[in-house]
């Protein structure tokens, strides 16, 4: 499934241009704007893809640049995307609650290290056990979202409500509203970078999940599955498949993603601000599954579509920041470039500006 | 799903049923009111027994009760508009801007908050019902735009000190027969504010709209069916794009009632109010799904909302994180309520 294309794409017309072939593909979105960004970058400021070695704050040599930042800052985004795509393809709906469960992982893991403390200088538990506790609570809250979504028939946006709502309160109870702090540097190896090695962690981490969904949805049918409950519910049903356990295994998956984001976030700093962590990122996820040519309504899904999504975003973003732009002004600048996007991609432009291309030809050849 | 408005779009059908989805979850939403604000009557007494309490409630929600008949009337026709709550911080900062460093008075506030509204409105309108784009995208895209032109027109929070509108601000509207003797034994009438009269006038205004004219009936069957609803004769792209300038002219208002309430422009104005008003029209028994709504009961979520608020914070958890608790527990025991009753009766219809 790993490249589902629409069967219209299939049938190669030999009288279609290849603009048309061209923007009739899922992935004509994402890689029409990363072109356009990396144009305009380029003409603008060729040194926007210079990447350098520079010591950091312990001494070692470390790669920097706009690309590797990039990469780097995509890194909880592009998981984020991984997961909500999935939600997004079985339940035909979004989970705005990424943001306040990545708080909840990352309250969970840091109490864990912590040892309840409100600092602590080592940690007081295995790194990989608390990542597993803080994993077990986002599928928690993933098994709720995903119990509500399949079996009380709740539209997803509205019942992730709830825990976008409760979310960053339960991450405030768990720690006490406290902000514990954690000045163990190699709680810090998972957000920065690991000794001796100049690629920011964060990196490896989302090339290993990555990898981790592409081995899982060529070896597994859960790809399928997914698609065929998204596509229709009750003729999955007919066809032997629980599409309510599929929806809320999708759920959990996500809530196994939003962890792993969680803690990245987390461990880049070594602390938590309740309110403030991962803020907005549920936009972005959904945004990235969006922009990746993914229906929003359900159904098929190409997973690829939505990384790239998310790698497109990063890079406006750091392309906003390089030129200035204030970091409170940003979502303004973000919405034009999303209404343009969607407004290029909806259909109904699309077949438009295609009639344009062909009203012309067509003038000539009725002339000749 | 048969959804019991169709049928009462064709009244002659003669098995129409007994009850609505709307006037089932209507009643529900408004017994849950009335039992809980009698429980904190009379578990906690005291100040939940005075009038002045429940008319607080209202003061301090005119600008939600607006946004969230708005929000009703876009969830009715199967939209969803997230950009309510920045549009309201909008306007509050751009009136504040306005009357304070431009010289305008009320005329202008009230000119500048019903045009952004009506721009956002139109845009969002266009895209969605004209181009086919989500709603939630779209409104996404509003909200990002909305919150980052707050920071352009002003970073600083502004006070405003102008005197046509702190008369305006400050008029309190006596309400005959509800006062109470304070605690010297002198008459305290009881008071609404300005902004409680316009709320309420938009709830009525709507709540007729939607139940007698032609196009408050065409959001119900565009949202129930869109199909059916063009086969009809009803102009769908037509009936969406009004429901979400409607929504945002709303959420204008709203925006020119808050800061009626608070008085200043501030970047945090307005925060998570569209999830509040979300969360209000689901509790009055609007379902995202379409077709299924009613700007009372989006009325009683507000005030169910709010009660529960204060409840939770008279029983003693006062910390900041119980509110939201309690607010997202009581949403979700609204959805299960409605999903378990509505399952019920459909089955059992069949």
């Amino acid at each position: 499934m790993s490249t589902v294309k629409n069967p219209e794409t299939q049938v190669r017309r030999p009288d279609e241009s290849l603009f048309k072939r061209l923007t009739r593909q899922q992935l004509f979105i994402p890689v029409a704007a990363l072109v356009l960004l990396v144009l305009f970058n380029l003409i603008a400021d060729p040194s926007f893809f210079m990447v350098s070695i520079k010591e950091n704050s312990l001494g070692n040599p470390v790669l920097s640049g706009n690309i590797v930042s990039v990469l780097d800052n995509a890194s909880e985004l592009v998981i984020l995307a991984i997961g909500m795509t999935l939600v997004t393809a079985s339940s035909g709906g979004q989970d705005i609650s990424v943001g306040a469960t990545m708080a909840i992982a990352g309250s969970v893991i840091l109490r864990m290290v912590c040892g309840g403390q409100v600092s602590a200088d080592t940690m007081q538990m295995p790194l990989i056990l608390a990542v597993l506790i803080g994993i077990l609570a986002t599928m928690l809250c993933g098994a709720f979202n995903g119990a509500l979504v399949a079996y009380f028939n709740i539209q997803p946006m509205v019942a992730t409500l709830i825990m976008y709502t409760a979310g960053r309160s339960i991450a405030a109870w768990i720690n006490n509203n406290q902000l514990p702090i954690i000045n163990d540097l190699a709680f810090k190896y998972a957000g920065t970078f690991l000794p001796g090695i100049p690629v920011p962690t964060p990196i490896f981490i989302t090339a290993l999940v990555i990898l981790a969904f592409w081995l899982i949805l060529k070896f597994t049918t859960l790809g399928l599955y997914t698609q065929s409950v998204g596509i229709n519910a009750n003729s999955s049903r007919l066809n032997g498949l629980d599409p309510k356990l599929i929806k809320l295994l999708t759920y959990v998956i996500l809530g196994v993603c939003v962890a792993l984001a969680g803690f990245i976030r987390v461990s880049r700093s070594g602390s938590i601000n309740y309110s403030r962590i991962a803020e907005n990122i549920e936009m972005d996820a959904i945004l990235a599954v969006a922009l990746g040519g993914n229906a929003l309504s359900g159904g098929k899904f190409n997973i690829y579509g939505s990384i790239l999504g998310a790698y497109v975003i990063q890079f406006l973003t750091t392309t906003l920041y390089k030129y200035d732009v204030p970091s409170t002004a940003l979502p303004a600048y973000k919405a034009v470039v999303v209404i343009l996007l969607v407004v290029l991609s909806a259909p109904v432009v699309r077949e438009k500006l295609a009639n344009m291309k062909k009203a012309p030809a067509k003038a000539a050849k009725e002339v000749s | 799903m048969p959804k019991g408005t169709a049928l009462d779009k064709q009244g002659r059908l003669k098995d129409r049923p007994a009850m609505t989805d709307t006037t089932l979850l209507l009643s529900i939403t408004i017994v849950v009111f009335f039992l809980l604000y009698l429980f904190a009557v009379f578990a906690l007494g005291g100040s939940f027994a005075k009038p002045q309490n429940f008319l607080n409630i209202l003061n301090n929600n005119a600008a939600l009760i607006v946004l969230s008949c708005g929000m009703s009337v876009v969830m009715i026709t199967g939209g969803i508009d997230i950009s309510v709550g920045a549009v309201t911080c909008l306007v509050c900062m751009t009136c504040a801007v306005n009357l304070e460093q431009q010289g305008g008075n009320m005329a202008t506030v009230i000119l500048i908050g019903l045009g952004i509204g009506l721009a956002f409105g139109v845009v969002q309108g266009f895209l969605v019902a004209h181009l086919g784009i989500q709603p939630f995208i779209v409104s996404l895209a509003g909200m990002f735009f909305a919150k980052g032109m707050t920071t352009i027109v002003s970073k600083e929070p502004v006070r405003v000190t102008n005197e046509g509108f702190l008369a305006v601000k400050d008029t309190r509207i006596t309400v005959p027969g509800l006062g109470s003797p304070n605690k010297l034994g002198q008459y305290i009438p009881a008071y609404v504010e300005v902004g409680v009269i316009i709320a309420l006038l938009v709830v009525v205004l709507l709540f007729c709209m939607l139940r007698w004219t032609k196009l408050g009936r065409s959001f119900y069957a565009v949202g129930g069916n869109n199909q059916s609803a063009n086969m009809l004769g009803i102009n769908v792209r037509r009936t969406k794009f009004l429901a979400h300038v409607l929504c945002s002219v709303l959420a204008g208002l709203g925006g020119i009632l808050y800061f009626l309430h608070v008085g200043s422009g501030d970047v945090a104005n307005g925060a998570g109010d569209e999830m509040n008003a979300i969360a209000s029209s689901i509790i009055g028994g609007t379902l995202l799904t379409g077709g299924v709504g009613n700007v009372l009961g989006t009325f009683f979520g507000v005030l169910s909302l709010n009660t529960i608020k204060r409840i939770v914070s008279s029983l003693g958890f006062d910390e900041a994180w119980w509110s939201n608790i309690t607010v997202a527990a009581m949403l979700c025991l609204f959805l299960v309520v409605q999903s378990v009753v509505l399952l019920r009766k459909n089955t059992s219809k069949q």
